[in-house]
């Protein structure tokens, strides 16, 4: 694995980060949940201030706005939205708030899902494209991430576009319908979301840009070094046993990038209520497909989970992180954190069992 | 498809069927006489206004022991017998009405759980974490609702009499009886208990649906008090059975289908209804003997 190249990009970071900050006012930047407020930390340093929305724990998609919130999209430098319509509330907020400024969506580049890809059928198909594909999309990476550096960072950005249509490619008859706007669940789109962010840093800080720079490449460096650490140990899951039951359907950009099929009780939204039906057939298929793990999901009633598991005779897993980071002290209380937290759970209620 | 596979399959195929039927029946039978009794107070609203009142009881049983069930349902209680027990004190020592008096002292507590939940600031949805789903039914669930039905149907009928002539002529059961307060407030502590476990258990739409929309439609059946409470009890029931093969057969969301099948009942009970229905009136009858 890469910890040296890891820890040196790390230090790097530090050094960059420290000096330049000190005389000068931070930078204002609004994010609109709790995991891009990390990566904005994570390219800022220093030199920004961010204020996060909906923190760590919230449920974005009942998420009501405060008055506080209006007036920190007010005074902000920089305001960072997901995009894919996960902020809903977002556009009367910002009119409402009188926001003129630079509006950041980091999912712009990204080959979007369509909402509720991600279980079921498809995921076989994944599966084995997964099982070739993923070396070369890692040296890919790999190499990107040297190129981008040195080159305009636009082109960064496009080749993770390129990357994933690629890997998307048997998805794309999925037009149709809202789409799923879960897309950090892949560390591939990380990347994608970090060159937005640093973009967008430089467009109102263009002091800071080679600062935004230095730290955006070596997060994405990690973020690289994550992604290929979990294709390399799901890879090594029988591909039979890679089925998963969650209790909301946040995960068909985790699912098609590294082969894992998942099953959910509910649509993309929690607000929906399922149907009896729904219940049957997702009981029906994990009777059919062998899945052997439930998890619960930190924003959703658990209720719903533990009683198909009750009836499948499956075992609750423990708790995955979808659309919110934890608190400090959990594990989860950073996106690379939350998306090994996440993998590590998969991974063991998959071989778990049997 | 056979009449087995539309009726009988999913419940012998699928446990969490089975448990849905038992839960919403068991609901039936304590619910559904309650709302008889709230149809004749003229309180038919008052199942929407617990809704929102147990919010702060429930926000402080979230802070205390985190996301735990039994505590949040245990404050809920706490804060719907609190709104319910003032706003019944208010209406009977003071001029203001009880539907009135619910009003404000729900209004008031919302705003306390909305203030508390905010303290706390995290907006995680407490209501849809504390509202359950009749698909989702564990043990416990399922004990908790039939203890309150049982416990329900047992304290109506100790204290059917004096409730009754509290309905219909509160100033008699003043002069033959003092206890006229009492008998009101145990009435209130049902109505709560059996709100509360059904939001637990069932969600709110569920658990007020089946108590108000049975009881207002077997108003149009009969006119007797007693038989009121056993036509909205069956047609609870049916109702269940009904909006659950529904749910699973035309995919639709179970608690909703079960209350439009409550719905659809009530829509006919009002056409046809023979006691005070709408065709049945337009028809003359000189020897109506009611």
């Amino acid at each position: 694995m890469t910890r040296p190249h890891l820890v040196a990009a790390v230090s790097l970071a530090c050094l960059v980060a420290s000096p330049a900050a000190a005389t000068e006012d931070p930078l204002d930047v609004v994010a609109t949940f709790s995991i891009l407020g990390d990566m904005a930390s994570r390219v800022g340093g220093d030199r920004i201030r961010v204020t996060t929305l909906v923190g760590p724990g919230g449920d974005a998609h009942v998420y009501q706005p405060s008055p506080a919130d209006a007036r920190a999209i007010s005074e902000a430098d920089l305001l960072l939205v997901n995009g894919l319509g996960f902020e809903g509330f977002l556009d009367r907020l910002a009119e409402a708030s009188g926001y003129t400024g630079p509006v950041v969506t980091a999912a712009a580049g990204i080959v979007p899902v369509a909402a509720g890809a991600g279980g079921g059928g498809h995921a076989d198909e994944h599966a084995s494209e997964e099982a070739h594909g993923h070396d070369d999309a890692h040296a890919e990476e790999a190499h990107g991430h040297d190129d981008a550096h040195a080159a305009e960072e636009a082109h960064g950005h496009d080749d993770a576009h390129a990357e994933e249509e690629h890997e998307h490619a048997s998805d794309d008859g999925h037009d149709h319908g809202p789409v799923d706007p879960h897309a950090w669940q892949n560390l591939g789109n990380a990347l994608a979301y970090v060159e937005a962010i640093a973009g967008g840093l430089c467009g109102v800080d263009p002091k800071g840009c080679a600062d935004y720079r230095l730290n955006a490449e070596s997060y994405r460096a990690e973020i690289a070094a994550l992604d290929a650490e979990i294709r390399d140990r799901i890879a090594a899951v029988p591909e039979e046993r890679r089925a998963v039951i969650t209790s909301h359907d946040a995960f068909a950009y985790f699912g098609s990038a590294y082969g894992v099929r998942f099953f959910a009780p509910q649509g993309v939204s929690t607000e929906s209520e399922a149907s009896a039906r729904d219940v049957a057939s997702l009981i029906e298929q994990i009777r059919a497909s062998g899945a052997k793990v439930v998890f619960v999901e930190s924003i959703a009633d658990p209720r719903l989970v533990e009683r198909i598991a009750a009836e499948t005779g499956a075992a609750v897993g423990g708790t995955l992180y979808s659309d919110a980071l934890s608190g400090p002290d959990e594990p989860a209380s950073t996106y690379l954190g939350m998306m090994r937290h996440n993998a590590d759970a998969i991974i063991a209620g998959m071989q778990g069992g049997s | 498809m056979t009449a087995f596979d539309l009726l009988l399959a999913p419940f012998v195929e699928f446990a969490f069927m089975r448990r849905a039927l038992v839960g919403a029946v068991s609901l039936s039978v304590g619910a559904a006489p309650i709302g008889v009794f709230l149809l004749l107070r003229r309180m038919s609203l008052m199942g929407d206004a617990m809704a929102h009142a147990i919010l702060p009881g429930a926000a402080i049983g979230f802070l205390v022991a985190g996301l735990d069930l039994m505590a949040m349902t245990f404050g809920g209680i706490v804060a719907g017998l609190v709104v319910v027990l003032l706003s019944g004190l208010v209406a009977r020592t003071t001029v203001l009405r009880e539907d009135a008096s619910l009003a404000a002292f729900y209004l008031i507590s919302l705003a306390v759980g909305v203030v508390i939940v905010s303290l706390r600031g995290s907006s995680v949805d407490l209501m849809h974490v504390l509202f359950g789903t009749v698909l989702a039914l564990d043990d416990d669930a399922l004990l908790f609702i039939a203890l309150i039905a049982t416990v329900s149907v047992s304290a109506l009928a100790l204290i059917w009499r004096p409730l009754v002539l509290e309905c219909v002529d509160p100033g008699f059961l003043r002069i033959v009886s003092g206890n006229g307060a009492a008998v009101h407030l145990a009435f209130l502590v049902l109505v709560v208990l059996n709100l509360v476990a059904g939001f637990q258990a069932l969600g709110t739409l569920l658990a007020v649906g089946m108590m108000m929309l049975p009881a207002a439609s077997s108003r149009f059946w009969v006119r007797d008090v007693g038989a009121m409470t056993a036509v909205s009890m069956l047609i609870a029931a049916l109702s269940a059975v009904a909006g659950l093969l529904a749910s699973f057969h035309l995919s639709l969301p179970s608690g909703p289908a079960i209350i439009l099948a409550a719905g659809v009942v009530h829509i006919f009970s009002i056409a046809f209804g023979t006691a005070g229905g709408f065709v049945p009136r337009l028809i003359p009858a000189p020897h109506r003997a009611n």
